[in-house]
């Protein structure tokens, strides 16, 4: 199976504290990994590193053998950031401009428009069925209807590994259900690598093949079953929480 | 007024030529600053532009030698300071701002003032342009148009999100440098040219304008584009006609234009 993410003794810091902590574990082709630990555990930050938007301290991530300023599978690789908190509402695009954006990583550089690039626009749309408001502007939608945008541009290129942080916040019951499976079918369909950035460890348990529980290290790295069973994890979490987040998953 | 007895004059065609393509290069790069929050960037450039043609004239130096990569490197220092220091790009701007001004007064002081008027070199007429100054903002819009045209998608797309933008692949960094390089210039020839009450003016008010009406990034670009042109021509016609000020009749006529967009949409016209 070939590796997609690796990491060595990766740490991280940030204004002199340290966010992350010698980090060593590898994501392979096809895994759906289930990235979830509490707030400020560094989740983001291992995410952005993966992406070269914050630089290691120590040690390497790697994404398919690249080092993050060496990277050369940018088409590979689909990325839907945490909600758009900062988004401008009046920002003058299209959801259809927007969508395209997803396609700068194959294109490398400013040209026109091809007739598969329309196609990839057209059927990133229909995937998360936004279709029928192509035409609309970004700040006239509802901040659900901006997330399927942003899920859409991640889209775009058809991508190996995908990386999802938190993408569910702002999407209604059915939507998200939507998602987890059209997610789930990338996965087991195509074989898109999935890294699931959540704080619904049951939920993402139902779907992940890994769990990757982090708090500033790793606390665990294995599969939900593995997670469920283990007695360092009933003791970390105390049996009752264990429990829980297993039985929602069941 | 007989319109082609107005534009028989020598100092009107130059005036609606290089005000209308120094109205093109402010618009479309006025679009992109106030979409990242910069919208004061001419203003603060021009402050620096006081300081840098201070110690110009210090030195006994042409003060546009010295202004122009003074001005680009503020211009980098304000990205700069919004990246590494995390402040918000006003107060970005008013630190080089005030810092640019404060460097200007200490150094006309210690220099016993000047023989030279400084604000010659800071308030341009734009019924004063001759033909070599027609010349410069033709070339001068041809960069900035072309440049973007380049990097379009670049450009489009660390304007919407920069850290997506990365994420893809674009070297962020250098299309900064790219962008606050051409505004330096653009801001330190157009002052020199309309003043830089017009400068500012045309690097805002199209760029508000378009906002209420445009319907997709280019469309905006476009509307921008022309809102500036259109304001240029018109305010030269008026300022003729009614014997006013230039400058600030396409400022006056800059900002009925942005009223009229505004109230079209507020009348959902362009909007469902």
């Amino acid at each position: 199976m070939q590796t997609v993410v690796s990491a060595q003794d990766f740490s991280c810091r940030h204004n002199s504290a340290e966010v992350l902590s010698d980090l060593n574990f590898e994501v392979g082709e096809g895994d759906y990994v289930g990235l979830v630990g509490p707030n400020g555990s560094g989740k983001t930050t291992l995410i952005k590193a993966m992406l070269g938007l914050i630089k290691s301290a120590k040690g390497c991530i790697r994404v398919f053998g690249y080092h993050p300023d060496e990277q050369q599978e940018w088409p590979k690789i689909g990325y839907l950031p945490q909600k758009h908190l900062s988004l401008n509402q009046g920002f003058p695009s299209t959801v259809r401009e927007i969508v395209g954006l997803g396609l700068f990583a194959r294109k490398k550089s400013s040209s026109r428009i091809r007739e598969t690039d329309i196609e990839a626009i057209d059927r990133a749309l229909e995937l998360t069925n936004i279709s029928g408001i192509s035409h609309k502007l970004i700040g006239d939608l509802s901040g659900g209807q901006q997330q399927r945008v942003f899920i859409a541009r991640a889209l775009v290129n058809e991508p190996k590994l995908l990386i999802l942080d938190e993408p569910t916040t702002a999407l209604d019951p059915e939507t998200r259900e939507n998602f987890f499976a059209l997610v789930n079918s990338l996965n087991k369909e195509k074989r898109v690598t999935v890294i699931f950035v959540t704080h619904d460890m049951g939920t993402i348990g139902k779907y992940a093949s890994k769990l990757l529980y982090l708090d500033k290290r790793i606390i665990f790295y294995g599969s939900f079953d593995e997670f469920c069973r283990s007695d360092s994890m009933a003791h970390f979490f105390g049996e009752s929480s264990q429990h829980i987040i297993c039985h929602k998953h069941n | 007024m007989d319109m082609l007895e107005f534009l028989s004059y020598g100092f009107i065609q130059r005036a609606i030529v290089a005000g209308s393509f120094i109205a093109v290069l402010c618009s479309v790069l006025g679009v992109l600053l106030v979409l990242r929050r910069l919208s004061l960037m001419g203003d603060g450039l021009a402050h620096v532009t006081f300081g840098s043609v201070a110690l110009g004239l210090a030195l006994k130096v042409y003060p546009l030698y010295v202004s122009i990569p003074l001005v680009m490197i503020s211009s980098v220092g304000i990205l700069k300071l919004i990246e590494r220091a995390g402040i918000y790009g006003d107060a970005a701007i008013g630190i080089v701002s005030s810092l640019g001004i404060a460097v200007g007064v200490v150094i006309a002081s210690a220099s016993g003032g000047f023989n030279v008027d400084i604000l010659s070199y800071l308030f341009g007429n734009i019924l004063s342009i001759g033909a070599a100054e027609v010349y410069i903002s033709m070339f001068l819009a041809a960069l900035v148009l072309l440049t973007i045209c380049f990097y379009f998608d670049e450009i489009f797309s660390m304007t919407f999100d920069e850290e997506f933008a990365k994420a893809s692949g674009i070297n962020v960094a250098r299309i900064n440098l790219i962008l606050a390089v051409l505004t330096s210039i653009t801001v330190v020839l157009t002052m020199r040219l309309v003043g830089i009450m017009l400068t500012s003016a045309l690097l805002i008010l199209p760029a508000v304008t378009a906002f209420q009406i445009g319907r997709g990034f280019k469309h905006t670009l476009f509307i921008a584009a022309a809102t500036g042109v259109v304001s240029v021509i018109t305010g030269i016609f008026v300022s003729f006609c009614i014997n006013l000020p230039a400058g600030a009749s396409i400022v006056l006529i800059n900002f009925v234009l942005f009223f009229v967009a505004f109230a079209l949409r507020r009348c959902s016209f362009f909007h469902e």
